[in-house]
């Protein structure tokens, strides 16, 4: 259900454009430039720190950018919060589709993008991106503790899982590229859909030289609700009563209001 | 234009749920219906969870049953005492329904339960109905509502009571019953249940038919003020955001309703409404015995 994601407007873009080519001439000051800085041999940011998640929200774009001091290939992953998802299988019984088998997944990212420089497979040696969870295929998503089931069936509903967070625009896996601009600089957006979950993200940027992470640099991301939504979910959260009573009232306010007009009608 | 749902925690057209309001108003004004049955099907549609469809509809309907009870309110065609005792029961019945729509939740068949609920419920009462109205548009008279017949063993029920208003002599157990089932009915199925509470005044109860509208309505009333309270601090499943926007479309709606249904027959309306819920019926039952695509669901716990 979630909208096409809107392209961000012509101005927007070049505004971002501008400003990551300003940082990015400052990073490469402080790496190379003063004498005596420590040299660093990858320095990453975002755009924003904050997603903000508004009335009208219907997702938003981070980008990210950065300078490396040598030759490389870069990968970003982007790790939404962690958290239970049951996932279940509808079968027919009775001529009537239920749900009957479920399998629980214990730490299951709310959200996962990666970005890469060059394709994924010739990136790195597998034991490496899978250490590193670079990849949808490489990402982890084991079963609850004490779940009981045939190793096929698991992989069915693993597969499952990942599906639906791919349909929900969640997941995504290797699509996003990372721009080189000239020999240090790269660049890259990161999307975040309508439905986003809320809470704290990590964008881990790795540096791969000769198949092997050589430098990583984890950078927090807070997607949060701002104004009315996040005011009307806390208010929610915290005072669920007074919510419920405010809910109450503002239905009888406007049901007062119409069968009033009516009955002047 | 895309509006977030703070507790639904989605991005939705609020235009297509303005709309959709409106269609349960016009439904409303037209039948004297609350439109619940189209709407949480619609809200589950639509991709809200359904613990946030039920709970928000409970929120709805108030909205909705006080701009319809006010008329009758006016007419002096509501029975207080027997509307009391009803809630009575339907407090009882608010707090068992969102005990019973947790557990099914937990069990991961709450969609099914509704489902089910839906097609047997709106399936029963429609098909009689459209039977009976088809009898009654052929005959060319209305159809004989109250079958007269003895009582047994409803009369021997303990705590027999006078309701002046009604005039009638019942025992209060009556009332309390329909109460407990039309509570747990909002709770579980996020309808304020007009369909089956009227015809058990009429057939049960046996009370006048110029009170019966407005005496369920301000009982359903109660019932989904209560039952919003419940969710939304049991639950936290009423997302007032959605509410309102239903509301905004539902009153506009009835306006309409009202102004068409003095323009309808009234057995032709009956008739209309039967066929509507049949439909529905018929739609969530194909839902639930087709081959579904993706077999596969997704519920994720709320990370603490």
């Amino acid at each position: 259900m979630s909208p096409a994601p809107q392209p961000p407007s012509r101005c927007g873009r070049g505004l971002a454009a501008a400003i990551q080519l300003f940082l990015g001439s400052l990073l490469l000051l402080v790496l190379f430039g003063c004498p005596g800085a420590q040299a660093q041999a990858l320095v990453a940011d975002l755009s924003s720190h904050l997603v903000a998640i508004s009335t009208g929200f219907t997702g938003t774009e981070v980008v990210l950018f950065g300078a490396v001091d040598g030759p490389g290939e870069i990968a970003v992953v982007v790790l939404g919060p962690k958290a239970r998802v049951t996932v279940r299988r509808k079968e027919p019984v009775a001529g009537i589709w239920m749900n009957r088998r479920s399998v629980v997944f214990d730490q299951v990212p709310g959200f996962y993008a990666v970005a890469t420089s060059r394709p994924l497979d010739g990136l790195a040696t597998d034991p490496v991106l899978t250490r590193h969870g670079i990849g949808l295929d490489r990402l982890t998503l084991t079963a609850a503790p004490g779940t009981v089931i045939e190793p096929a069936e698991l992989s069915l509903f693993r597969e499952a899982l990942v599906r639906g967070r791919l349909e929900a625009g969640l997941f995504s896996g290797g699509d996003g590229q990372v721009v080189f601009l000239g020999k240090r600089l790269f660049r890259t957006n990161l999307f975040f859909p309508a439905d986003v979950v809320t809470g704290a993200y990590t964008v881990t940027v790795f540096l791969i030289r000769d198949g092997d992470v050589v430098h990583a640099q984890s950078t927090p991301l807070i997607v949060g609700k701002t104004g009315v939504s996040a005011e009307i979910s806390e208010f929610a959260q915290r005072k669920p009563t007074w919510y419920g009573l405010t809910a109450i009232f503002g239905a009888f306010a406007i049901g007062l209001g119409a069968g009033t007009l009516m009955g002047k009608s | 234009m895309q509006v977030y749902l703070p507790i639904a925690e989605m991005s939705v057209n609020a235009l297509a749920i303005v709309g959709m309001g409106w269609v349960a108003g016009v439904l409303s004004g037209l039948f004297g219906v609350g439109g619940g049955f189209l709407l949480t099907p619609f809200l589950i549609f639509l991709g809200v969870p359904a613990a946030i469809a039920v709970g928000t509809q409970a929120n709805q309907l108030i909205g909705a049953s006080v701009s319809g009870v006010l008329g009758h309110w006016r007419r002096g065609a509501v029975d207080v005492k027997m509307a009391l005792v009803m809630l009575a029961g339907s407090a009882i019945g608010a707090a068992l329904g969102v005990g019973i729509f947790g557990a099914l939740q937990r069990l991961g068949q709450i969609d099914l339960v509704i489902s089910l609920l839906y097609v047997v419920l709106l399936g029963f009462v429609g098909l009689s109905m459209l039977a009976e109205s088809i009898v009654a548009l052929i005959r060319g008279h209305p159809a004989q509502l109250v079958k007269r017949s003895s009582r047994g063993w409803l009369q021997r029920l303990p705590f027999q009571t006078r309701f002046p208003r009604s005039k009638l002599y019942v025992s209060s157990l009556l009332p309390l019953a329909i109460g407990v089932f039309g509570g747990v009915m909002v709770a579980v199925m996020g309808i304020g249940g007009g369909f089956l509470m009227v015809p058990a005044m009429i057939y049960i109860l046996r009370m006048p038919a110029s009170l019966i509208a407005g005496t369920s309505l301000l009982q359903i009333i109660a019932t989904t003020a209560a039952v919003t309270l419940l969710q939304a601090s049991v639950n936290h499943t009423v997302d007032v955001l959605l509410a309102m926007l239903l509301l905004v479309g539902g009153v506009i709606g009835a306006q309409l309703g009202t102004r068409l249904a003095a323009h309808l027959h009234g057995e032709t309306a009956r008739a209309l409404l039967a066929l509507l819920m049949v439909t529905v019926a018929l739609g969530l039952a194909w839902h639930l015995i087709q081959q579904p695509q993706e077999p596969y669901s997704l519920v994720t716990e709320a990370p603490r």
